[in-house]
């Protein structure tokens, strides 16, 4: 199998497809998951959207480890972060599309 | 090396039974434990060395037991005669410090109708109370050891869920699939249970509305709330941000609570709803179904309580590679993180990164999981168990008197 981060294609019983660099719960989401390991700032990113199965492409602004989230749009300072269509904090610095979003720059609304 | 979802050994459409022990008041068993089981922490000592005295016995030693009182107290003789009373124990020997709550516990299990005995210390010393309780024990697990599994149908199944080390993957892939499989399981008749009060924190909308009626939600709502203003409101110093998420969410790309919660609730799928709220360890009385328990979202905590309430097998999705098991009921774990499955893979028993890839929907990983679930039921020991985590935590609401 080729290395995840190309995103190249392989062969699944004669069919060609691809395998995504992040995934997205819903299409309401302004945030993706990074489900490759060793991601790398300028890589050109294929997603899912899993509820409907579109795809979305994106270059990738920074180094993103697996599991974490890349910004699908700018988000700016205050803003609502979206994920499986839902409220999942605010954003607590300007963040441009394609750059990472964790600890850094989204904050839970609660505490 | 975690076993791939596409497990061979079963033709498809044969997973609506299993081989299980059928214990005296009807509930089904898949393990055969004879439990040497310490009232308090004073017997734990006696109690290991029964145990180490009668080869194939297991000893749940652990913390506490003295001078607690009110719902404390309830809750403690609640998880212990629960804990016996479990369907993958077949017999019973209790050892106490005095014969009056050793006593307790006993009559609780005996209710049950299986095989009990309680042994008092006081009065006796340690090496007498080993000797005695040693041949009763010796006379339970040669018993127990000709009872004989029988085909069983999978609504004799309780099956419960809990995760742990969340991270991104847990919402993606491991507790979806724990979800799929409560929908196909749930309204063939089987019994479920979902916990961790605090790890529901912001998406409360979400889960009041999974409830059967409004009064069961309005109940779970105040169980929450309850939670929010008399543990982490009246305990908290700062903010939780580091325990909820905890350092392990974070580093697995977890932010904040509201995501956690969101991936948590995932693992009750998208079609059951949960018909009953039960206290820490209560044993489900509105027949078959899903159901709430208010539980602590630690891992050994929480699936003690869900053990002590009769469940006896238990999936457990995670994402950074939590490596809970428990002593008298099959923890299955199920990852969706490539790296985990890689790096600790020894701890996975059921791997579903190909959703990640999507190589895999969740309808497969759900039947794969299904596959699973009665295999561990027909005896397939889990990684938990081949690796010896026994981890037994009873909860403690407050200080001892």
């Amino acid at each position: 199998m080729s290395h995840p981060n190309t995103g190249a294609s392989r062969g699944t019983r004669g069919k060609r497809v691809s395998t995504p660099h992040f995934l997205v719960h819903s299409p309401r989401d302004n945030v993706g998951v990074v489900v490759v390991e060793g991601l790398k700032k300028g890589a050109d990113m294929l997603g899912v959207i899993t509820e409907t199965d579109k795809t979305v492409k994106l270059k990738a602004k920074a180094d993103i480890p697996i599991g974490h989230k890349v910004a699908l749009k700018a988000l700016k300072k205050g803003d609502t972060v979206i994920k499986y269509g839902e409220d999942i904090g605010k954003m607590v610095a300007d963040t441009d599309v394609g750059e990472h979003v964790h600890v850094q720059n989204l904050k839970t609304k609660r505490w | 090396m975690a076993a791939k979802s596409n497990g061979k050994r079963r033709k498809s459409g044969s997973n609506s039974s299993f081989r299980g022990w059928r214990r005296e008041n009807g509930r089904v068993g898949v393990r055969n434990h004879v439990v040497i089981l310490p009232l308090d922490d004073l017997s734990n000592a006696a109690s290991e060395a029964v145990a180490n005295n009668i080869k194939g016995t297991l000893a749940l030693p652990h913390s506490y037991g003295r001078l607690q009182f009110g719902a404390d107290l309830d809750l403690h003789f609640r998880t212990l005669i629960g804990t016996g009373s479990n369907p993958n124990v077949a017999a019973v020997v209790v050892i106490g410090i005095e014969d009056g709550w050793t006593k307790r516990v006993v009559d609780g299990i005996a209710k049950t109708g299986k095989p009990v005995a309680g042994f008092g210390i006081e009065g006796h010393g340690d090496i007498a109370t080993i000797a005695r309780a040693s041949h009763k024990a010796k006379e339970f697990l040669h018993w127990a050891s000709e009872l004989e599994r029988e085909e069983c149908s999978i609504e004799d199944l309780w099956v419960s869920t809990k995760c742990g080390e969340s991270d991104t993957t847990t919402g993606l892939a491991s507790c979806p699939t724990v979800g799929n499989m409560y929908d196909k399981l749930i309204p063939k008749g089987i019994y479920g249970v979902f916990g961790e009060t605090s790890e529901i924190t912001g998406a409360e909308h979400i889960a009041k509305s999974r409830a059967v009626n409004s009064k069961i939600g309005e109940k779970w709502m105040a169980v929450f709330k309850a939670y929010q203003d008399e543990v982490i409101e009246a305990h908290r110093t700062d903010n939780l941000m580091d325990s909820q998420p905890t350092k392990g969410n974070i580093a697995g790309g977890l932010t904040t609570i509201e995501e956690k919660a969101l991936g948590n609730l995932e693992k009750i799928g998208r079609t059951c709803k949960y018909i009953e709220v039960l206290e820490p360890a209560e044993t489900p009385s509105a027949g078959p179904g899903l159901y709430y328990m208010d539980t602590s979202s630690a891992a050994a905590e929480c699936v003690t309580l869900m053990a002590a309430a009769g469940y006896a097998v238990h999936t457990f999705p995670t994402g950074q590679g939590n490596v809970i098991g428990n002593p008298i009921v099959p923890v299955i774990k199920i990852s969706g993180n490539p790296k985990t499955v890689r790096t600790m893979g020894e701890h996975i028993d059921l791997d579903v990164t190909g959703i990640l890839r999507r190589e895999q929907t969740l309808d497969t990983a759900g039947d794969a999981l299904i596959d699973m679930v009665i295999r561990t039921a027909n005896g397939r020991l889990t990684a938990a168990e081949a690796l010896g985590h026994r981890e037994f935590v009873m909860t403690k609401l407050y200080r001892s008197a």
